[in-house]
C-alpha cells in the first residue's frame, strides 16, 4: 500500500447525531472525531447499531428524516459540511465525494440502461455533451474492468451479476474523478470471490488515482485486506482509532479484542475425530433443475439447480456445504427437508427414502427433519407469539396445546431466553435472540438431523460467534446432526467436521475440514480459500 | 394491554367508534322518536329546515318528514352495508386464499371464475339480479355481495402469493402444520390489515350502491334509505338543497366513521404497533 500523507482531505470533529424521540437512545453518534487523509482508506468499522454508517450520512449530507447533526463540524475543503444549504451540498456530491452503497441490486434504476446512469452523473453536474458523456462511460467501465465494456454500456441492471453492478456503482461513483469515495459496505451482498475482486478494485484505484476512501465495514477481515487506519465503533461512540496493523495485532480496548476473537477462525479448523457409524443420511445422485414456463414469444428456461450429488452424513456429524451464490447449496438444504421435490435420486434417512414421499406420509415424517432457517427477521411470524410459534410442531403432531407450551418454554431456557419469553411477540427480540428461537423451534420435534441454511449470515460477528457456540453444545447435549449450509468459509472451518463444496449444482470436492482448509485438492476451492478476507493477514493466524 | 385500549389509542379510531354508535343509536330510537311510517306525509312539502316545531329537517318532496326518514333509513343503510359486506368477505376471501395458496390449475380456474364477474360491470348486473330476485331487502344485499367480492378475492389471492413463501409459513410446513392449519393460522392473520381496509371500504361502497339501486327504482318499496330520499331530491336539487344534503352527510359520516374504525382495528390487531407506541 502507498504511504498516506499527512495532508487531510476530511475532518470530522466532535460530531454529535441526534435520533428522533423514541429511539433506543437519544444520539446515533455522540463526539465522534476522525480524520481521513489523502491517499489512505480509513476503515470504519463496527456492529449493526453501532453508528458507523451515521456520521458517513451526515457527510453527504443524506441523514434520515427526523435524524439532525447538532454539534461539531465536518471540515471538507476547509469548508463545513454542515453548514452547507441542500443546494451547495448537492453541488459537492458526486463532484468531489462519491459514494458507493451495499445494495448493487437495488441502487441502480432497473429500467435505465447503464450507460446512461452513468451518463447521468455528469449530467447532473452539467458536464460534457452527451457523445462525450457516452465516451467517458465507457472509459470508465473498462477502468472498472467490466467484462465486454461496449456490451456492458447497453445493458440493462438485471442483465449484469451482483460483482458487475457494484463494478457499475463505483464507475458511477468515480465518474467526476472525487477526491473522497464513502463506501458503505460495498461487498457485504457479494460472494467471497466477487468480494476480494471488488476490494481489489477499490484499492487499485484508489492507488492510481490517489483519491481517499472511507470504507465503512462490519467484517475484521476486510478491514485486514485493505485499510491503512481503522476506527472502530460502538453505541455511536469510538472505541478504537489507529493504524489498521496496530490495532488488528494489538487491540487495546476489550471490545476490538472481542469483534478481532469473534471471527471465526479461519486458520486450521482443529483436528475431529470422524466417526465411522452408519450414515444417518445418503443422499444418492440427487437432481433437481427448475423450469420458468416459457412465453409465447421466449423460450423456457432451464437452471439445473442440483446434479448427481451424493453424499452421507454420519449420526452426530456435522457437515457443511460451501458454495457461492447459484452452486445449489441452499436447493440441496431444501431438497433434504422436503421444501422442494428433487426430480430424481435418492434421499435415505435411516433407510426410509424421502425422496418420493408426498401428502401424508411426508407430513408424518417431518418432524425427523429441521431447518434453521437464514433470516431471523422473516422466519417468525410477526402475529404469532413466541411460545405457539415453538409449540405448533408438537401440537401439529398431536401433542396437546398445555404440554406443547410447557415444552416451549423448556426450549426457550436451553437456548438462553428464558422461559417468560413465551408470551411475547417476535419483534420484541433482536436478530441473535430470534435466531435462538428458530433454533428452539427446529428443537422442538426432536429431529434427528437439522438443517441450517446461513444461520448465522445475517447476523453481526460477536452474535454470530455466541449462536455458533449454542449449536455446538446443543448439537453435543442432543447428539444431534447437522447440516450446516453456508457460504462463508470460516464459519464452516468453526464448526463442521467435513465440508462439501459445491459449485454451480454439482460437488467439487469433499473432506474433512482439516483436509479442505489444509491441502484442497481443486482448483475451486484453492480459489474460494484464497479470496476470504484477511487470510493472510495475523489476525487470521493467531484467531 | 387489552384490546379495547390498544384500539383506544388511536384517536381517530375513538372518534370513528362514536360516529358509529350514534348512527346505531339513530337507526335503534327511530320507532321511539318517530313512532309514524317515514313514508307519511305529514305536512306541505318543500319545508326549509327549522322553520317549524317538529320538521327540525324540513319536509321532502311530498311532504314527508326528513329527520324521520333518516332516522329510519339509518337501519336500511348500515344493514345492507354491513351484510352485504360480510357476505362478499364470506365468499371473497376463501376463494383468493385456496387460489392464492394452492397456485397452479386451482388458481388459474377460481381466478377465471372471478374474472367472469368482473368482465360484467358491476351495477349492471346487480341492476341485473335486483330486476330477476324481485326488489327487497334480501335481494339487494344479495346482489350487492355477489358483484363486490371478486376485488376481495384478487387481494386475497396476492396477500396469499407473497406470504405461502415466507420463511416462517415454510417452517410452519416443515413442522408437519397441515395446509388449513397454516392457511388459517400462519398466512390468514397476516391478510387482516388489507382486508380490514378494504372492507370498511366496501361498506361504503355498498351503501352508495344501494342508494343507486333505490334511486332506480329497484329499492325495498317497503322500507327508507338514505339512498332512496338522495335520488329522490335529485332532481330538486337547487329549490331544495336540504333533501339531498342530510342523507349525504349521513353516508359520508358513516362510511368515514368505518373507515376510521377500520384502521383502529389494524392496529389493535396488529402485535408490533400495540406495544411500540
Amino acid at each position: 500500500m502507498n504511504e498516506a500523507s499527512t495532508e487531510t482531505v476530511l475532518s470530522i470533529r466532535d460530531l454529535n447525531v441526534a435520533l428522533p424521540k423514541g429511539a433506543d437512545r437519544a444520539l446515533a453518534v455522540e463526539d465522534v472525531s476522525y480524520e481521513v487523509k489523502r491517499g489512505e482508506i480509513m476503515c470504519v468499522v463496527g456492529e449493526s447499531g453501532s453508528g458507523k454508517s451515521m456520521a458517513a450520512n451526515a457527510v453527504m449530507g443524506l441523514l434520515p428524516k427526523g435524524v439532525r447533526a447538532t454539534q461539531g463540524e465536518i471540515l471538507f475543503e476547509g469548508q463545513n459540511l454542515l453548514a452547507l444549504t441542500e443546494k451547495q451540498h448537492r453541488a459537492l456530491r458526486g463532484l468531489k465525494i462519491g459514494m458507493i452503497f451495499q445494495e448493487p441490486m437495488t441502487a441502480l434504476n432497473p429500467l435505465m440502461r447503464v450507460g446512461a446512469q452513468i451518463a447521468e452523473v455528469f449530467e447532473a453536474h452539467g458536464q460534457f455533451t452527451a457523445k462525450e458523456r457516452q465516451d467517458r462511460a465507457l472509459e470508465l467501465l473498462i477502468e472498472v474492468g467490466i467484462p465486454q465494456p461496449e456490451k456492458a454500456i447497453r445493458a440493462y441492471p438485471f442483465e449484469l451479476s451482483g460483482g458487475q453492478r457494484q463494478r457499475v456503482m463505483i464507475a458511477m461513483a468515480l465518474a467526476l474523478e472525487p477526491i473522497l469515495l464513502i463506501a458503505d459496505e460495498p461487498t457485504t451482498a457479494l460472494d467471497v470471490t466477487t468480494q476480494a475482486q471488488i476490494l481489489e478494485l477499490i484499492r487499485d484505484l484508489q492507488q492510481r488515482r490517489g483519491m481517499s476512501v472511507m470504507f465503512i465495514t462490519h467484517d475484521f477481515g476486510v478491514v485486514a485486506e485493505i485499510a491503512n487506519r481503522v476506527c472502530v465503533m460502538r453505541h455511536g461512540q469510538i472505541v478504537e482509532l489507529g493504524e489498521a496493523k496496530a490495532v488488528l495485532e494489538n487491540p487495546q480496548d476489550s471490545y476490538t479484542q472481542a469483534l478481532i476473537a469473534a471471527i471465526p477462525s479461519n486458520a486450521v479448523p482443529p483436528h475431529r475425530e470422524t466417526s465411522q457409524v452408519a450414515p444417518l443420511l445418503e443422499i444418492k445422485q440427487l437432481n433437481k433443475v427448475f423450469r420458468s414456463r416459457g412465453g409465447l414469444f421466449k423460450p423456457a428456461r432451464e437452471v439445473r439447480a442440483l446434479e448427481d450429488v451424493s453424499l452421507t452424513l454420519a449420526r452426530g456429524e456435522t457437515v457443511g456445504i460451501v458454495g457461492e451464490s447459484g452452486s445449489g447449496k441452499s436447493t440441496l438444504g431444501r431438497c433434504v427437508v422436503r421444501l422442494e421435490h428433487p426430480d430424481s435420486g435418492e434421499l435415505l434417512l435411516d433407510g426410509v427414502n424421502l425422496s418420493q414421499l408426498k401428502g401424508d406420509a411426508l407430513r408424518r415424517e417431518r418432524h425427523r427433519v429441521q431447518m434453521i432457517f437464514q433470516d431471523p427477521y422473516a422466519s417468525l411470524n410477526p402475529r404469532t407469539k413466541v411460545g405457539m410459534a415453538i409449540a405448533q410442531g408438537p401440537i401439529a403432531n398431536g401433542t396437546s396445546k398445555a404440554t406443547a407450551l410447557k415444552q416451549a418454554g423448556e426450549l426457550l431456557d436451553m437456548v438462553g431466553l428464558g422461559a417468560s419469553a413465551v408470551e411475547r411477540f417476535p419483534h420484541e427480540f433482536s436478530g441473535g435472540q430470534r435466531q435462538r428461537i428458530g433454533i428452539a423451534r427446529a428443537l422442538a420435534l426432536n429431529p434427528e438431523l437439522i438443517v441450517a441454511d446461513e444461520a448465522v449470515s445475517a447476523l453481526d460477528v460477536s452474535i454470530q460467534a455466541q449462536v455458533l457456540e449454542l449449536l455446538e453444545e446443543l448439537k453435543q447435549r442432543l447428539s444431534l446432526s447437522l447440516l450446516f449450509i453456508t457460504h462463508d468459509l470460516r464459519v464452516a472451518a468453526h464448526i463442521c467436521d467435513r465440508i462439501v463444496v459445491m459449485q454451480h449444482g454439482r460437488i467439487v470436492e469433499q473432506g474433512s475440514a482439516e483436509q479442505i482448509f489444509l491441502a484442497p485438492r481443486e482448483a475451486y476451492t484453492q480459489d474460494l480459500l484464497k479470496a476470504i478476507p484477511g487470510r493472510e493477514a495475523p489476525v487470521a493466524a493467531t484467531a | 394491554m387489552s384490546f379495547f385500549a390498544r384500539f383506544a389509542q388511536n384517536r381517530g379510531a375513538l372518534v370513528g367508534l362514536i360516529i358509529l354508535l350514534v348512527i346505531i343509536a339513530m337507526a335503534i330510537l327511530a320507532p321511539l322518536l318517530f313512532p309514524e311510517s317515514p313514508w307519511r306525509m305529514v305536512q306541505r312539502p318543500f319545508l326549509p329546515p327549522l322553520s317549524q316545531d317538529g320538521f327540525p329537517l324540513g319536509t321532502d318532496t311530498m311532504g314527508r318528514n326528513v329527520a324521520s326518514g333518516l332516522m329510519h333509513g339509518a337501519w336500511v343503510s348500515l344493514l345492507i352495508g354491513l351484510v352485504s359486506t360480510s357476505v362478499a368477505l364470506l365468499i371473497g376471501v376463501p376463494l383468493g386464499a385456496i387460489a392464492g395458496y394452492y397456485g397452479g390449475i386451482i388458481d388459474d380456474v377460481l381466478m377465471r371464475f372471478t374474472e367472469f364477474f368482473q368482465t360484467i360491470p358491476n351495477f349492471a348486473l346487480a341492476i341485473v339480479l335486483v330486476a330477476i330476485m324481485q326488489p327487497s331487502i334480501t335481494s339487494i344485499v344479495l346482489a350487492i355481495a355477489i358483484v363486490s367480492w371478486p376485488p376481495v378475492a384478487r387481494l386475497v389471492r396476492a396477500e396469499f402469493m407473497s406470504l405461502r413463501n415466507r420463511e416462517y409459513v415454510e417452517a410452519a410446513r416443515l413442522v408437519g402444520q397441515s395446509n388449513t392449519t397454516i392457511i388459517l393460522r400462519q398466512i390468514l392473520p397476516n391478510t387482516l390489515s388489507p382486508i380490514i381496509v378494504l372492507a370498511s371500504l366496501m361498506v361504503a361502497t355498498a351503501i352508495l350502491l344501494e342508494s343507486a339501486l333505490s334511486f332506480l327504482g329497484l329499492g325495498d318499496p317497503n322500507v327508507m334509505s338514505w339512498g332512496y330520499m338522495i335520488g329522490a331530491a335529485r332532481t330538486v336539487i337547487r329549490q331544495a338543497w336540504w333533501l339531498s344534503f342530510f342523507p349525504g352527510v349521513a353516508i359520508l359520516l358513516t362510511v368515514l366513521a368505518l373507515n376510521l374504525v377500520g384502521e383502529g382495528l389494524d392496529d389493535a390487531l396488529n402485535p408490533k404497533l400495540s406495544r411500540e407506541r
